[in-house]
């Protein structure tokens, strides 16, 4: 019986891009190999095109109408789901996270958890960032005024290289917690986590689109994301200092937001809610109160 | 070739039915009078001035127009669909990129058929259609506006002194379903509003019952009411046509009537242009050129919202009926979101940055 077992033949698993949704493979049909730290060979994962990078931007901004019109509310419990199915498939991550970092299986376990807490901890925020950076301003005049923040729009995020799952969701779970949508370009050299995640999202009530994972070479993906004219803000977290220069420049023509890249030596720490301010936007609107009565109030 | 055509009928021959003005024909509402004498002028304008073709007799009556109808070949589905896709496989890039969506612009016929249009809309339109993309004057303009009959005088004020036409809706659009003199007057109204192209629906309840003599009757009405100042483009709403077969048949029936150009759909049901249908329309207008010698235009119109399925329907125009309709004389694309689609692949060409829909109109 025992030796059946082991003539079974073993099922690969065929790595896919996440966009609008779905999974195809990249338009290009093109497909790197991914090691793990020792320079065993992993999987195939596709290498996506500029055309890639088109559609993403194109579904992303399909989705960012509905997911920005969401409650705060709505969007704090898709997300507490995500982590829901997140801890389904902790097993999963673990492997997959021990094989792309090189770490042990207690370690990649941990990393797993804290990123999982990063979920619910982003999770709570969602109907808690407008108290905190918006609020009511006072203005001599009868009128309310007040400063609510807004979502930026398509945010294209450029996961960073080292940290292939706590850092992916690190700089993710921000921009889609405020009513953003995000193009994520996960690490190059190991987007296995990444692109598991997307199955995640995809069966956790994220609207298709919301979050858009594409795997390759991130130089190649992120020069016309960063010159996308439909692209309202990116996070340069994966760039190295060439590349992230580079990119801010040809952010510079449609006055993207543009988030540099920041030294970040241990990604388990609190991250304060910088990371969700740098993807608002403050509208502030001027509310009359009408004229004041003799009382001195029109109430 | 249909000025060709008209130059023919007012020579010096006698003509049977002289002093029949629209004037008189409102007099005289009796349909059957009426179809008559419309089908046997019909049979000279559509007539080549050089001979009579060869299909000059098949309208005779309903039982020659059945027999010829009945008898063009029947299409195959699976061979016309695996054509229309394998065309679509082209790959058109940088320079015939460019030129193919420069085409595809000038061949835009920029529509709006909605209940809720405003004269405001129809200006915006009609200077969007102008000047396309503002930022970039080498855009070219596009070949008409599309309205209803109502808002011709203010579209034809908005294009005033460009290049762009007024094409208008007629004949009860979409569905067709009223009597023939509404819809003649319907018609009169547009042609007397300025409208250049006409865009009339056939009666489909009557083709599909068979009565194709009714709807020849119709269009060839209609041609008469059209003058010599409004081309007549026919709509078969391909959608509600079942079979390829009726389409093929309502082609023939369309250009034997003397339409200037077959258009496939009204954009008001479900399927569209498809490439399949217009590649079966396109050869429909060659044959019916190698037969007759008069060319009549093709206008998919529906559906067709990306610069890529643009391009494939001009592949597909190149290779069916060939470089002569690559005009926007004999080819159109019925739209409205298209345009914005072909300028912003028109920018990225432009700048090598892909646009958004940020810079260009919301309409």
């Amino acid at each position: 019986m025992s030796d059946r077992t082991n003539e079974r033949l073993s099922v690969f698993k065929t790595y896919k891009l996440y966009v609008g949704g779905k999974f195809p493979r990249s338009e290009s049909g093109r497909v790197y190999e991914v090691t793990d730290s020792k320079g065993n060979w992993l999987a195939n994962a596709p290498q996506s095109s500029r055309k890639d990078a088109r559609d993403a931007v194109v579904a992303a901004r399909k989705a960012f109408g509905g997911w920005s019109g969401a409650t705060a509310y709505n969007r704090g419990q898709v997300l507490y789901r995500v982590a829901e199915m997140l801890e389904g498939r902790r097993d999963q991550f673990v492997r997959e996270v021990a094989d792309a970092e090189g770490l042990g299986k207690s370690k990649a376990a941990a990393v797993v958890d804290a990123t999982i807490d990063r979920w619910v901890w982003y999770a709570g925020w969602t109907d808690k960032i407008a108290q905190v950076v918006g609020g009511g301003n006072p203005v001599a005049g009868p009128f309310f005024n007040l400063s609510s923040p807004e979502p930026t729009g398509v945010v294209a995020v450029l996961a960073p290289q080292e940290s292939s799952f706590l850092g992916l969701v690190s700089v993710v779970a921000p921009v889609i917690a405020t009513g953003n949508t995000a193009v994520v370009i996960a690490s190059e050299k190991a987007p296995l986590p990444a692109l598991s995640l997307a199955e995640v999202l995809a069966t956790s009530d994220v609207p298709g689109g919301v979050v858009n994972v594409l795997s390759g070479r991130t130089a190649e993906i992120a020069a016309p994301l960063a010159a996308h004219q439909d692209v309202n803000a990116i996070d340069l977290a994966g760039a190295d200092e060439a590349l992230a220069k580079e990119l801010e420049i040809a952010a510079a023509d449609n006055l993207k937001r543009v988030l540099r890249p920041q030294p970040v030596d241990d990604w388990t720490a609190t991250p304060g809610t910088d990371r969700m301010t740098a993807f608002l936007e403050t509208k502030t609107v001027w509310h009359p109160t009408g004229a004041l009565g003799v009382s001195g109030s029109s109430y | 070739m249909r000025v060709q055509v008209d130059c023919g009928c007012s020579r010096s021959s006698p003509r049977p039915f002289q002093g029949s003005s629209p004037t008189a024909l409102q007099k005289n509402r009796s349909l059957g009078v009426y179809s008559c004498y419309a089908r046997r002028y019909a049979r000279l304008v559509t007539m080549p001035t050089t001979a009579p073709h060869a299909l000059a007799d098949v309208t005779a009556s309903d039982s020659t127009l059945r027999r010829f109808l009945h008898g063009l070949p029947g299409v195959d589905a699976v061979g016309l669909e695996a054509r229309a896709a394998s065309l679509g496989t082209r790959s058109i890039k940088t320079t015939a990129k460019a030129y193919a969506i420069d085409l595809a612009i000038s061949m835009v016929d920029l529509t709006t058929l909605e209940g809720a249009d405003t004269p405001g809309k129809v200006r915006a339109l009609g200077a969007k259609a102008v000047h396309p993309d503002p930022t970039d004057r080498t855009t070219p303009a596009t070949a008409a506006v599309c309205v209803y009959p109502d808002m011709v005088a203010v579209a034809k004020e908005a294009v005033a002194g460009s290049s762009v036409k007024v094409a208008s809706v007629a004949t009860a659009f979409p569905a067709g379903r009223a009597a023939l003199d509404v819809k003649l007057a319907d018609v009169r109204d547009a042609v007397a509003a300025g409208a250049d192209e006409i865009d009339m629906v056939i009666d489909r309840g009557a083709f599909l019952a068979g009565n194709y003599l009714k709807v020849y009757d119709e269009i060839t009405a209609v041609r008469e009411t059209c003058g010599t100042s409004a081309r007549l483009k026919v709509i078969f709403e391909t959608g509600e046509l079942s079979t390829y077969d009726n389409i093929r048949r309502a082609s023939w029936l369309g250009m034997l009537a003397g339409a200037d150009f077959i258009k496939t759909s009204t954009g008001k049901v479900a399927v569209n242009a498809t490439p399949a249908n217009t590649l079966l329309m396109l050869e429909a207008v060659r044959d019916f050129r190698a037969q007759t010698g008069v060319q009549v235009g093709v206008k998919p119109a529906g559906g067709i919202r990306t610069s890529k399925d643009a391009i494939k329907f001009l592949v597909l125009v190149n290779e069916t009926a060939g470089a002569d309709w690559l005009d926007n004389h004999w080819f159109r694309f019925g739209a409205s979101s298209l345009l914005n689609d072909l300028l912003m692949q028109r920018q990225k060409l432009a700048t090598g940055r892909y646009s958004g829909p940020d810079y260009v109109t919301v309409d």
